[in-house]
């Protein structure tokens, strides 16, 4: 049904938005952390910087990265001497402009989770004995899952999308960089290509829609947990406590 | 034990706080806003002080002169909160052995606890389908599992209603008897600190005011103000003298009092001559300058004035001496206090209409 280029641009597609998507998650995790919960003087900086591939044309955050990550900038340089590691025109360099555009859809959920977390949570468990690391991996971490996973979801689709950045960083090689929608791209400008390019927009529709639809059911399931389950809150069988004082008047 | 001596300036809320802790239960007594969470923070290790100095059982946690600050995890000193702070995402068990992790292998054994508490049908639960009653237990249970080497409690009992509250003071009563572990008890509520406490450290507008034992203290009418209308009153020491089951009667003696000043009270269970704490309250206390007869109340005790005061317009504030120790506090109106020509050193008897026992206390 589906030809052997139009499941190569899906697998890359699945393959890109995974890697970028698990590489820069603990980052994320880090800087929402620091954005919601530190104060210090440059925040405001690093806040704005994290949001400009949200409104910085594609193009030009796509340009950003060949100027740094091509094999003549500063950065790819240093990664091609010391590591023998190339991201433009590969599928990894795919991978790092999808990461790059979809990184303040990620940071936002998880930085707005950890805000709404009772910091006085965090200071109970200090009391009880916990490092710091401890505290948050035991409790804030934990806390924060709703937010993850929307986090997750949002940066996934985002990375199967991601079109301008990716076509400048990267370009449109066959097997190599052309993901779905540069597939989708592709086949809309040969005449005759509108066949196949229903098709990748149809599977591109049904992969979108089920990683909404399965964040938002593991995302009730979270805060069912935290507020806890309707069924459960039956009556409390009445405590007796051991009785030792009276009230008395004469 | 404890040792605190802290200062702090938050905008222009000035706290200066000095006095120690000993073995029992202190507590930290004072209205609200007084500065008692934030000196609770500051033990804690959750705020830091500006200047001072706090040290538990030689062991400095914070010393301004030296830069010691220990940060909280390692003080091990328990808090149980105004509001339970549970983590909601645990059970109820994984909830009580969360500072097992850092327990180091001290400290009572879950099973122990659990029955202490009777938490035994709630360890599957979450925190979320809990009442505020069962949350609190919970809490008290986790910090006593953290193995903690002084366990604060930060008007646990404030979020409760009454009926709650009631449930939960006896469990109280029971660790303050059962473990050797010092306890600071943070209340706005008289009734709290004379079930509970074995000192009290009064505390108004960032200020200790007063400090020593709970009669002392609660006693001194310098700090009826901060009681409040209501609390004022009386704490007074008595023992338990004979039952008369038939009649439903328990009779108690105070110390220092001829054998007359007998209070009557109903029925309650306890060993002849334990002793027991009793309120008072000044509201409760009606006063007659002769033996009344044909009177339903029961408790008249002869006195002297010792002081006598007025501090609002309508109200006089009453001083009886039962005996040179034991005094009791009458509010009556001013209007009575006229009519009857109340005067210092006048012979009178003190009718009380209701007395609490608060507190067993050891034979």
């Amino acid at each position: 049904m589906l030809t052997a280029e139009e499941i190569s641009a899906l697998l890359l597609s699945l393959r890109v938005a995974m890697v970028a998507l698990v590489f820069s998650l603990p980052f994320a995790v880090a800087i929402a952390y620091v954005l919601a919960r530190k104060n210090f003087p440059g925040k405001i900086v690093i806040d704005g910087v994290i949001h400009l591939p949200l409104v910085l044309p594609p193009v030009a955050t796509g340009f950003a990265l060949l100027l740094v990550l091509g094999r003549k900038g500063p950065l790819g340089s240093f990664l091609y001497d010391t590591f023998h590691i190339t991201v433009a025109f590969r599928w990894t360099g795919a991978a790092v402009a999808a990461a790059v555009m979809a990184f303040p859809l990620i940071v936002r959920p998880i930085r707005l989770a950890f805000e709404a977390i009772d910091p006085r949570l965090e200071d109970a468990a200090a009391t009880l004995g916990a490092r710091p690391l401890f505290v948050f991996l035991t409790v804030t971490l934990p806390l924060a899952v709703p937010g993850l996973l929307s986090a997750m979801v949002l940066g996934f689709a985002k990375c199967l999308g991601e079109f301008g950045a990716t076509i400048t960083f990267v370009s449109n090689i066959p097997s190599e960089t052309r993901t779905l929608p540069l597939a989708l791209y592709t086949y809309i400008q040969v005449p005759g290509g509108e066949g196949p390019a229903v098709r990748l927009a149809v599977i591109a529709v049904v992969i979108s829609l089920g990683a909404l639809i399965i964040a938002e059911v593991l995302a009730v399931r979270a805060k069912r947990r935290l507020r806890g389950p309707a069924l459960q809150s039956l009556p409390n069988p009445p405590p007796n406590p051991p009785s030792s004082s009276s009230q008395v008047a004469p | 034990m404890i040792e605190i001596h802290v200062q702090s300036h938050r905008g222009d809320f000035t706290l200066a706080a000095n006095f120690t802790g000993d073995e029992g239960v202190t507590a930290l007594f004072g209205p609200s806003g007084a500065g008692k969470s934030t000196v609770i923070a500051m033990i804690a290790g959750l705020i830091e002080p500006d200047q001072g100095r706090i040290v538990l059982k030689d062991r400095v946690l914070f010393d301004r002169a030296t830069g010691i600050h220990v940060p909280p995890h390692r003080r091990r000193i328990a808090v149980v909160f105004q509001e339970d702070r549970l983590f909601p995402h645990l059970t109820v068990e994984q909830n009580l052995t969360y500072g097992r992790w850092f327990a180091s292998g001290q400290g009572p054994s879950l099973a122990k606890v659990v029955q202490l508490l009777d938490l035994k049908t709630l360890l599957r639960r979450h925190p979320a389908t809990l009442s505020g009653g069962e949350k609190q237990r919970i809490a008290l249970g986790r910090a006593l599992l953290s193995a903690p080497r002084l366990l604060v409690l930060d008007e646990p009992l404030s979020s409760l209603d009454a009926k709650r509250r009631h449930e939960i003071l006896p469990y109280l009563e029971r660790l303050r008897d059962q473990r050797h572990l010092p306890m600071i008890y943070v209340s706005h509520t008289v009734e709290e600190v004379v079930r509970l406490a074995d000192r009290v450290v009064a505390i108004d507008a960032g200020k200790i005011i007063a400090t020593g034992s709970v009669e002392t203290v609660l006693n001194d009418p310098a700090l009826w103000p901060i009681l409040g209308e209501q609390d004022a009153g009386s704490i007074l020491p008595a023992r338990i003298a004979k039952h008369d089951g038939d009649r439903g009667l328990t009779y108690l003696s105070m110390a220092g009092t001829s054998a007359e000043e007998t209070l009557v009270i109903p029925l309650i269970d306890a060993a002849v001559g334990a002793g027991v704490r009793l309120r008072v309250l000044a509201r409760d206390v009606a006063i007659a300058t002769e033996m009344p007869h044909h009177i339903s109340i029961r408790n008249i005790l002869r006195g002297t004035i010792a002081v006598l005061e007025s501090r609002t317009a309508t109200t006089t504030e009453v001083t009886i001496a039962l005996s040179p120790e034991i005094k009791i506090a009458a509010r009556i109106t001013k209007a009575s206090a006229d009519d009857l020509a109340l005067h210092r050193g006048q012979p009178v008897f003190a009718l009380l209409k209701a007395v609490a026992v608060d507190r067993r206390l050891p034979p």
